[in-house]
């Protein structure tokens, strides 16, 4: 990647009835949530809902943000944010496993 | 060569004359010119710097004998918590990467600015209002606030002083620093001329390129975490203090997961300064220059796994603490590995001690005392025994301004004919060196000692005992304050007496040396292609081998 190489890339287009249709699912799974809310899970409240809100997370990564049609090295770089982040997260929560 | 020539005859001010759109102050707080914007960052910070210093100096003096010697004991905690926050966030983050960064690495890597120009004044901007927004915090009624840099609840959440302002300027100023690391990354990534592979790129440039990623992942975990403070301040929701059914040592993991990354944000640059300068005056090519480039990223990655060893006597599990002590020593690998690629390139160089090289050695004794004291606080046991202590104290400003600081003055001296196109005078350069370093070990390593002994950090007052080893600090504090006002004294008179300098005085092989002292508005008339690595002495090298 230099100044050589910052050729424009192909746009892509997503149609309206496409954001529509995540936008619709995106909707459904935050109904979802609330619902699961409402029912005694026990420990599995906090996975359920970090699951279904990874996968909407994903939803706009990939479509609204346009993720999926980005060179490798972008996709890359959320990669790494992401494992970053989780790894604070599994180390900061691991102490009280061992209390 | 006839570019260079060109401007450095008398009165070639190169983008100094070229203030764009606007003219006079607006021409350059409204300027997107990268090297206008690291020289607002330099004139910002300097103010902000002296005025910590001067907290410093006068904390110092309270300490000179026991009970109150000039403040009373509130007043006291508002100068270290100032002297914390203003040091650290306003002088030692931004520090290398928002003046020399910014000046440098868009030259450096053969490109005309950094990618995103506006969102770099942007930075500048949010820096000044962070920036002025904790000054002012000062004069609000209620007082300034007394926490310590840390914030730690669930006394930020308690105390009637501006807690409140200074957490909003710290929010603001780390949204700054986040988009300096953007800003870095993506003009390492698609600004580099042709020819510049990622092994060509100066040594400086990947100490920034790590540091950018720590700015971007680290930063919004400390912003969000102060928003949450300032939201139980406000709304009495209970997150961190006990009180209100919060967890205080959550706050503590989630202050550290940034503010111990924040250490190599800012000791990164500075290591990376050392393996720019030390080349150029050994006059030899870097040792290991893989090793190096690599061990930046390394300090990076392991630098952020470790936040829990400011934590070892909070109740953390014995699961928890070793898991940590072990990290911590982990990080000393690729710390050393620079350290000893550092001597390596020293050995047999035909060595120049020109100001910015006394300073870089400087650096290199002192960093490694804070380097060792650091494994010392990574060891449980001993951590027990000084956690809180002077000890502390004494091993972060070995690092931080025995490291970072005394790099920033060597790459002062370093760049300032680029910068500013005049040359400086050695003699007092040659003298404020001597009296920063000694000064600087004059007074923190007392510390050192007096921690050993059991002085607690942040205390007003303390046993008689300790007065012998507080007095040879204060005094190491005025040493050091004179090196630093001669050291100002001396590039301030150069900037308008100074001799023209030339387009390279030093003999560097990075691109900065190629333009003309300053640089002209796009840095370059044509975008050049590079054929080698950058610090390529093999002349020399060659030379003393056939003369031995």
């Amino acid at each position: 990647m230099s100044h050589t190489d910052q050729s424009a890339h192909a746009q892509h287009v997503v149609s309206y009835s496409r954001y529509v249709v995540i936008w619709f699912g995106l909707v459904a799974l935050t109904a979802l949530t609330v619902a699961l809310a409402g029912i005694e899970l026990g420990r599995w409240v906090i996975i359920t809902a970090l699951v279904i809100a990874s996968i909407k997370s994903l939803l706009v990564l990939n479509i609204f943000m346009h993720l999926r049609f980005e060179d490798r090295v972008f996709r890359l770089f959320t990669v790494v944010a992401f494992v970053t982040f989780l790894i604070f997260i599994v180390m900061t929560f691991f102490d009280y496993a061992f209390h | 060569m006839t570019q260079a020539a060109a401007h450095t005859l008398p009165g070639g001010r190169g983008f100094y004359d070229e203030p764009g759109r606007h003219t006079g102050i607006r021409g350059w707080i409204f300027s997107t010119d990268h090297k206008r914007i690291g020289l607002l960052y330099l004139g910002s910070m300097s103010v902000f710097f002296l005025t910590a210093l001067t907290l410093g100096v006068l904390m110092r003096l309270e300490m000179l004998s026991p009970g109150k010697t000039i403040v009373e004991p509130q007043t006291y905690n508002t100068f270290f918590t100032l002297h914390g926050i203003m040091m650290i966030f306003l002088f030692i983050i931004p520090g290398l990467p928002a003046v020399f960064g910014n000046f440098l690495l868009p030259i450096m890597i053969g490109a005309k600015d950094v990618f995103f120009p506006r969102l770099n004044l942007l930075s500048w901007w949010l820096f000044m209002i962070g920036g002025l927004l904790a000054l002012a915090s000062v004069f609000f009624p209620g007082g300034a606030a007394d926490t310590g840099w840390t914030f730690y609840v669930p006394y930020s959440v308690r105390t009637s002083t501006n807690v409140l302002p200074a957490l909003i300027a710290a929010f603001i100023l780390g949204f700054s620093s986040i988009l300096t690391g953007l800003n870095f990354v993506t003009t390492i990534h698609r600004m580099r001329a042709p020819g510049m592979d990622w092994f060509r790129m100066p040594l400086f440039v990947w100490s920034l390129y790590a540091t950018a990623w720590i700015q971007i992942l680290a930063t919004p975990i400390v912003g969000i975490t102060l928003l949450l403070v300032a939201v139980e301040r406000m709304f009495g929701v209970g997150i961190f203090d006990p009180a209100l059914g919060g967890d205080p040592v959550l706050f503590q993991h989630l202050f550290w997961i940034y503010s111990h990354p924040a250490v190599y944000i800012m000791v990164l640059p500075g290591l990376g300064v050392v393996s720019e300068i030390l080349p150029v005056f050994a006059r030899r090519t870097i040792f290991g220059y893989k090793f190096i480039a690599y061990s930046s990223l390394a300090i990076a990655f392991l630098g952020s796994l470790v936040w829990a060893h400011h934590m070892f006597t909070v109740g953390m599990s014995n699961t928890g603490m070793f898991v940590f002590s072990l990290l911590t020593f982990l990080v000393s690998i690729p710390s050393a590995i620079k350290v000893f690629n550092w001597i390596a390139t020293l050995y047999k160089g035909s060595i120049a001690l020109e100001p910015p090289l006394l300073f870089i050695l400087s650096f290199i004794i002192q960093f490694s005392i804070g380097g060792f004291t650091g494994l010392m606080l990574g060891a449980l046991a001993v951590n027990i025994h000084v956690q809180d202590t002077y000890f502390v104290v004494g091993h972060f400003h070995y690092v931080m301004f025995g490291g970072t600081g005394f790099g920033l003055f060597a790459a002062m001296h370093y760049w300032f004919p680029k910068m500013f196109g005049r040359m400086y005078k050695k003699g007092p350069a040659v003298v404020a060196w001597a009296l920063t370093t000694l000064g600087f070990n004059m007074l923190y390593f007392p510390f050192l000692i007096l921690g050993y002994m059991g002085m607690p950090r942040r205390y007003y007052d303390y046993l008689p005992e300790y007065q012998s080893v507080h007095v040879v600090a204060t005094v190491g504090s005025w040493v050091l304050a004179l090196g630093v006002i001669i050291l100002i004294v001396n590039l301030l008179v150069s900037l308008r007496r100074g001799a023209i300098a030339p387009a390279n005085p030093w003999g560097g092989k990075t691109l900065e040396w190629t333009v003309p002292s300053p640089p002209p508005m796009e840095n370059f008339d044509t975008i050049p292609t590079v054929t080698t690595g950058p610090y390529d002495y093999s002349e020399y090298e060659q030379r003393s081998a056939e003369h031995p």
